[in-house]
């Protein structure tokens, strides 16, 4: 009973387990519900799910569990091509555009996209609702469904009313999408976490035995304040050029540091990092800061943050004189590489989105020079990263 | 015991109720979280209410140990009272204090216990309480005494997802969201708080209140009780629809917008998109 259900759902990695399971048995026969779906989503998602960030793939396996592959038969006819590209249009970046460009324009691509459709409705009889998630589609990858765009949802000849499940009310919540007003706090929280090491208030021993003895024996208890947060932060943020296009994810997460951290140094620098750096970006020019001189103030139990897209011509990394500002004597990565020798822990966040880093040279080039420890923008990224620092 | 319903001045949604009667059935912890705001302790409160029993609330703070919800052996008092030369020190029983899951445990009716913020203790508190939660027992060593629990009591855990909780605790509890109510379902939270608001100045407050929620960029949103706490202070004041319509007009700051707004920066920023709205016009 229900194990294919359960399995689905663990298809959808939403993780639980064989406790859940059992648990959900039981409370079908204990009656709690019945023979109602909408009483059976709710309580199964409260028992089988733990985390409102995978709300969304308990939604998408209930949906497909449960309309699934019988309820919808696709006809690609009932798909007008034009809402199927301008839908197309409105998703993608403009280096995404040119990448289909690149792969002979999208009406090359969207035929490809009728084929591969054609090809699914045979072998699944009666098509797959969720085109693209089969993972084997090439468009998944041009961010065509990056949200799971349902095509064909509203052509569909069930005009059901829409399920809660297909509502999808809980994508945002989704721990990869990138930092948003709501999920900056979660930001912050994760890294107050590395933040606390520190132990709790404690009995101060010695001062207490001292303290006793002074009282001619009557106890005089003593305690010790609490241990403060040790970690020291430095942070290098790119500056102006394409990391425009991600200012805000930067100031949120720039505030959220800001706030949290006693001991935090921060700089900033454009594309790569030179022989000198600022703090004042309106400054830039008259108040440069030695790099050599940041590297013998702080002392290498520092842990440094760059923030950075790394979207760059590699011969600004590479060779001396690549800077797009000013000549360089020397090539950027001697001075990352004097930067990484110095202190323990260096971790690179990147808000470009992942999946794009492989078609940027310079983002691999830096990639190594951090040692691999570039992480996406994100709050699955930042997690990840902060994991590294410690 | 009856199936939870929600009260006359809590309403719960179908899911939440689906929630907690699950969790009263399976005797298994329900989890909750949702934006600071929506109910989450109040929901624990209404719930004994409603079933009319004690509700034993266990507030939890950063200095927080699982210890001190079973008990704990206050040895200082002790010393102090031995070198006092005190007759209460022979007995080790009179320097246990009961923590909040003991008085659980041995209450007469089955109780709520409410672990509220459960986030805020250390990362190791879930952990601690693993087994106490699971077989809602545990053993005092001073005394070699066991506690059992006379009958499971209906936890109830709250979260503002400060910090992540180990997959081992959440194994063992049941986990609702809740999520921020839509227009209908506030208009009805409203009504059960204020039961003679006018219609229309409800209707210009909840336009004002969802037009601000859906601002960009603001960094603490206005959520349920900073809405109730906004009318009372509406209806204190006696400001009247007209008033707020124009507000909503002319996309000026609304009236004794301290309540909802809390932060200067966002008051600052509602101020400035004001002002560049008048400019268009």
């Amino acid at each position: 009973m229900l194990i294919d259900f359960f399995c689905k759902v663990r298809d959808y990695k939403v993780p639980c387990t064989l406790r859940e399971l059992l648990d959900l048995i039981r409370a079908l026969e204990q009656g709690v519900v019945f023979a109602s779906i909408d009483d059976f989503y709710s309580v199964s998602r409260t028992i089988l799910v733990k985390d409102e960030a995978h709300f969304d793939k308990f939604d998408r396996a209930f949906a497909d569990y449960f309309t699934g592959v019988a309820s919808l038969e696709l006809d690609l006819s009932e798909i007008p091509e034009d809402w199927l590209k301008k839908h197309f249009e409105k998703q993608l970046s403009a280096e995404e555009k040119a990448k289909i460009k690149a792969l002979g324009g999208l009406d090359k691509l969207m035929e490809t996209l009728a084929e591969r459709l054609k090809e699914q409705e045979k072998r699944h009889q009666g098509g797959n609702k969720w085109i693209g998630t089969g993972g084997t589609s090439p468009f998944g990858a041009y961010g065509y469904n990056p949200e799971g765009i349902r095509i064909g949802q509203d052509e569909s000849r069930h005009r059901r009313a829409t399920k809660v499940w297909d509502k999808r009310e809980f994508k945002n919540l989704d721990a990869n999408v990138e930092i948003g007003t709501r999920n900056l706090k979660v930001a912050l929280r994760k890294l107050r976490q590395f933040a606390r090491t520190g132990s709790s208030e404690e009995l101060a021993l010695d001062e207490t035995i001292a303290a006793t003895a002074r009282n001619a024996g009557y106890l005089d208890i003593k305690m010790k304040p609490e241990r403060h947060n040790a970690i020291k932060v430095l942070m290098f943020f790119d500056i102006g050029g394409s990391m425009d296009d991600h200012i805000k994810v930067c100031e949120q997460l720039f505030s959220a540091i800001h706030g949290e951290f006693k001991h935090l140094e921060f700089f900033y620098f454009h594309n790569c990092l030179y022989e000198n750096v600022w703090r004042d970006n309106n400054r830039r020019r008259s108040e440069k800061i030695d790099l050599l001189q940041v590297l013998n103030t702080y002392s290498r139990d520092y842990k440094v943050i760059f923030v950075g897209d790394a979207t760059m011509g590699p011969y600004e990394i590479t060779y001396p004189g690549g800077s797009v500002e000013h000549w360089n004597e020397e090539a950027g990565n001697v001075w990352m590489k004097r930067l990484t020798d110095h202190f323990d822990k260096v971790i690179w966040l990147n808000p470009q989105n992942e999946a794009q880093w492989p078609y940027y040279a310079s983002i691999n080039i830096m990639k190594g020079l951090v040692d691999n420890k570039m992480y996406p923008l994100t709050l699955a990224g930042l997690g990840q990263g902060i994991k590294a620092l410690i | 015991m009856s199936a939870f319903q929600g009260t006359s001045n809590y309403i719960a949604s179908n899911e939440l109720q689906l929630a907690v009667n699950a969790a009263i059935a399976l005797e298994r912890p329900l989890l909750i979280k949702g934006e600071p705001g929506t109910g989450k302790t109040m929901l624990a409160e209404e719930l004994a209410a409603s079933l009319g029993v004690e509700l034993i609330p266990w507030h939890i703070k950063s200095t927080t140990k699982a210890q001190q919800g079973l008990y704990e052996y206050d040895a200082v008092s002790r010393l102090r009272d031995s070198q006092l030369g005190d007759e209460k020190v022979k007995d080790i029983g009179n320097y246990i204090i009961k923590g909040k899951l003991w008085h659980a445990f041995t209450s007469d009716n089955r109780p709520v216990l409410l672990i509220d913020e459960i986030d805020k203790a250390d990362i190791e508190f879930p952990n601690d309480l693993l087994l106490e939660l699971d077989k809602m027992e545990f053993f005092v060593y001073e005394t070699q005494e066991k506690i059992v629990a006379k009958q499971r009591p209906i936890i109830i855990i709250t979260s503002n997802n400060e910090k992540e909780l180990p997959d081992a605790f959440l194994r063992r509890c049941f986990f609702h969201y809740i999520r921020f109510p839509e227009k209908t379902e506030m208009q009805a939270i409203v009504d059960v708080h204020f039961p003679k608001i006018k219609q229309k100045l409800l209707d210009e407050a909840l336009a004002l209140f969802f037009n601000l929620r859906d601002m960009p960029g603001l960094k603490k949103k206005p959520s349920t009780s900073e809405l109730i706490d906004w009318l009372k202070l509406l209806l204190a004041e006696d400001i009247s629809p007209e008033v707020l319509h124009e507000t909503r007009q002319k996309k000026v700051i609304p009236p004794l917008h301290g309540a909802l707004l809390k932060n200067e920066q966002d008051v600052h920023l509602f101020e400035k998109l004001a002002f560049m709205h008048r400019g268009q016009r």
